[in-house]
């Protein structure tokens, strides 16, 4: 009871502090976002004092979770609704501004609707809010599975969740009013970023904790992945956004760090959420979910150890690859260069354990729609962490640099990788965790994946296209010596392309709204009577003994 | 896992040690953290005290306010996610945007706005290309200026008031982020903003403090200080502060080790 008391106070201190915020807010933003926290804090005094419990506010979802015989699996059912959901977001979004920059009337001439304000807010849409998201559910459920225990910490577990929905919610919004730190994939201004300082030691104190009381005496290697992750991002995140805001109640700030010791934090940041957000966090999920489902063990115990230690090791030196031929001092942009090519072999690494755990499982590609995507989303993984380290060589990154060769890239990895490997957890995960024999539809997986797949070919290709066009039209000499085309050639140029891109997102899009369909029928517990999408051929007709037949 | 495979095969190997690392949360979390230090503290710790890191040149001063107010208008619109503010030194750049970029030229950025996408073109030395009426035109309606454009539309930063704070208050924070201004440019902030838009006021303080400001009406409306007059005036001053091109600068860069 007195627990029940102290929390409550908590949450009324956050809710005074919210008010008082909101009374002396300098700008409208700052005031809109001191009522969002508010209602948060009210909600969490409310679920607080009326002991509505999330037991009882999840039980229409599936069984009870007090049950300490069974694994604490609340958020992860959330999580797994979430997931979908940010996902289809992010997805629209992002055909909203491929469909932007085609037709630029769609900016619509509204200052909320501009490209710049919506870019934001699709890229952390889909890294924050879907891919984050995915990474705490998925965290949540393998870290619990792993150590043969439940969370530790639970109720910090939801503040953890749920601060991190706050989080994004605080985010997005804040894009569309125009509130921005104005460096890519770190946008949320100051106070945001306190808050998920807040929420993101949490999550390091429930994760460390329920490693800490595990049964199992080992530590499985999804959870290395994860726990560097953690660390990794809290430390990037802390340098990254060292800021001095203008007023204590206002939006604005001013980073310490300038020009070019500015635009190296900002890229050491911004590759390394690449590299433990993207690339860490859900090689995790690899190494659980794709050996549960082919339900063959990890390829190579010794491989894990080394593509570990040599990952984490080799990509926080890669930042500069983003700066070549910059103001950035020659060294520094060889050094990222150099590293950045060696990241190719643990990067490998990681494909290989993944690929080769389907060593005498690989009939289930053919015949299990899960496994096949990833499958797929293993050999993006590798393909993008292939063409990654090529675009980093300093010759092909002035050619690629600045143009949507990048953007292609981003989204063979982010579409391929990131997306394929969520959507198979999530279909794992959904009849598991509502206690269904199966997803409701296995042909709509089937059709998700196709059409995943072809959205991406259909991305990258234009994007390959556009990027390598421009680059060779930006700097195209004639025979006077003169510049061949103007800037805006090169732009009317691109116009095919960017038309394809957004039908590719059109595609990726529409799977993602059949999956979320899949998994609300899952949960509603119905199951589509379809024909197996594999079963072995029977004839009765040829079931029979060749009986011999007289010559006439 | 079955009891075998648990069991240490060889402690003296280097898989068998691993085991250690796998059996202990601090032990492992340590260790992912002291490897993932290392590259941060090599590649980005000397940038703050090896000197050629920024070359010295002249004319580099931190933005007047109305050019900070702009700026500020730049980032909240996520103008950098199109336009890069950072010309490489090749042939086809330098003779599409100008000279290549100096570290020095963006010592004052905050946030650093170099950009990762040209969508639309450089912009680093944008100032005094175009003029200011074209700019007008340009940010209400790209497409009236350059067909091919897929440049969003900006209509309402005519129409806003400039509502950039407390002018004072932001100039404190950048000097507390470290942008050297002085006591003087911090007291005068409100007026400096002011005067800097308005072509019947008194801009000779202004012009004093900070060397090669461009003091006029901006966006055609002279009777009020809109976000297009803050915009256009920071659009106007980029690229313009640095005599790239004086000989004596040439020398001096010519002198510096590593060049």
């Amino acid at each position: 009871m007195e627990s029940v008391v102290a929390r409550a106070g908590w949450w009324l201190v956050a809710l005074f502090v919210a008010i008082v915020a909101y009374a002396k807010a300098v700008d409208t933003a700052f005031a809109i976002h001191m009522v969002v926290f508010a209602l948060a804090a009210l909600a969490g005094l409310v679920i607080k004092l009326t002991g509505t419990n999330y037991q009882l506010a999840t039980a229409g979802f599936g069984k009870l979770a007090s049950d300490e015989s069974k694994y604490d699996d609340d958020l992860v059912r959330w999580g797994v609704i979430l997931t979908t959901f940010w996902g289809v977001v992010g997805f629209l979004v992002g055909l909203t501004i491929a469909l932007q920059l085609t037709f630029p009337v769609l900016n619509l001439g509204f200052e909320y609707t501009t490209f710049g304000r919506l870019r934001p807010l699709h890229t952390s849409a889909v890294i924050f809010a879907f891919g984050g998201t995915a990474l705490i559910a998925t965290s949540f459920y393998i870290v619990q599975r792993t150590c043969r225990t439940r969370l530790a910490l639970p109720g910090l577990a939801r503040f953890v969740f749920w601060g991190y929905q706050l989080f994004i919610v605080l985010a997005a919004t804040g894009y569309v009013m125009g509130v921005t730190q104005g460096k890519e994939y770190a946008e949320p201004e100051w106070y945001v970023d306190l808050w998920l300082t807040l929420v993101w030691v949490a999550y390091l104190a429930v994760f460390v904790m329920t490693l800490v009381k595990r049964t199992e005496p080992h530590i499985y290697v999804a959870n290395w992945f994860f726990l560097s992750f953690i660390i990794t991002v809290a430390m990037l995140h802390l340098v990254n956004n060292a800021n001095v805001p203008v007023d204590p109640f206002g939006s604005r700030s001013y980073p310490l760090w300038s020009g070019v010791q500015g635009a190296l934090v900002q890229w050491w940041y911004g590759h390394n959420a690449v590299g433990f957000f993207l690339t860490a966090g859900f090689l995790a999920m690899m190494y659980y979910f794709v050996p549960k489902q082919a339900e063959r063990p990890i390829y190579s115990y010794r491989l894990s150890i080394v593509h570990f230690w040599s990952l984490i090791f080799l990509y926080i030196w890669a930042g500069p690859h983003h700066l070549h031929y910059t103001a950035l001092p020659d060294w520094a942009q060889t050094l990222g260069m150099v590293f950045s090519v060696m990241l190719w072999m643990p990067s490998w690494g990681g494909m290989i354990n993944g690929l080769m755990t389907l060593n005498g499982a690989w009939d289930k590609v053919r015949t299990d729609p899960i496994i096949r995507m990833m499958v797929i989303s293993v050999a993006f993984y590798g393909m993008s962490t292939f063409e990654g380290p090529m675009m980093s060589i300093k010759s092909v990154n002035s050619l690629s640099h600045y143009t949507d060769w990048t953007i292609g890239h981003v989204h063979s990895g982010a579409l391929g990788w990131n997306g394929m490997i969520t959507f198979s957890a999530i279909y794992f995960l959904t009849p598991r965790l509502w206690g269904r024999s199966r997803m409701y539809s296995q042909r709509m997986i089937n059709w998700h994946f196709w059409l995943a797949t072809l959205g991406i070919v259909f991305y990258a290709s234009a994007m390959w296209v556009a990027g390598i066009m421009q680059g060779l039209m930006w700097r195209e000499y004639g025979a006077d010596g003169y510049l061949v085309n103007s800037f805006a050639e090169t732009v009317a140029a691109l116009h095919p392309m960017y038309l394809l891109r957004a039908f590719g997102g059109l595609l990726y899009l529409t799977g993602g709204i059949i999956m979320a369909y899949n998994v609300w029928q899952t949960i509603a517990g119905r199951l589509r009577q379809e024909e197996p999408l594999y079963q072995p051929e029977y004839s009765a007709n040829a079931d029979r003994p060749l009986t011999a037949v007289p010559a006439e | 896992m079955t009891a075998e495979t648990i069991k240490d095969p060889a402690p003296k190997e280097a898989w068998g040690r691993h085991k250690k690392l796998e059996r202990n949360v601090a032990l492992l979390g340590v260790g992912a953290f002291l490897a993932v230090i290392v590259g941060g503290i090599v590649e980005i710790a000397p940038l703050f005290w090896i000197d050629n890191t920024i070359e010295k040149v002249d004319g580099m001063r931190p933005y007047t306010p109305l050019e900070q107010a702009g700026r500020d208008i730049f980032v909240r619109e996520g103008c950098y996610v199109c336009h890069s503010q950072m010309i490489r030194p090749f042939r086809d750049e330098v003779e599409r945007y100008g000279h290549y970029s100096l570290a020095a030229e963006s010592m004052y950025d905050r946030p650093f706005q170099w950009g990762s996408k040209r969508t639309g073109p450089d912009l680093a030395r944008v100032g005094g290309r175009y003029s200011d009426e074209w700019h007008v035109q340009h940010l209400k309606n790209p497409q009236s200026v350059v067909p091919e454009s897929v440049m969003p539309q900006y209509p309402f930063l005519a129409k806003k008031n400039l509502d950039a704070g407390d002018p004072a208050a932001t100039l404190t924070a950048l000097y507390r982020a470290g942008t050297p201004y002085t006591k003087e440019q911090v007291d005068n902030a409100a007026a400096d903003l002011v005067a800097q838009a308005d072509p019947n006021a008194d801009a000779s303080g202004l012009l004093k403090r900070y060397p090669k400001a461009q003091a006029r009406d901006y966006d055609g409306d002279p009777s009020r200080l809109t976000e297009m007059d803050a915009l256009i005036a920071y659009l106007q001053m980029l690229g313009t502060l640095v005599d790239v091109n004086s000989a004596a600068a040439q020398e001096e860069l010519a002198k510096e080790k590593g060049r």
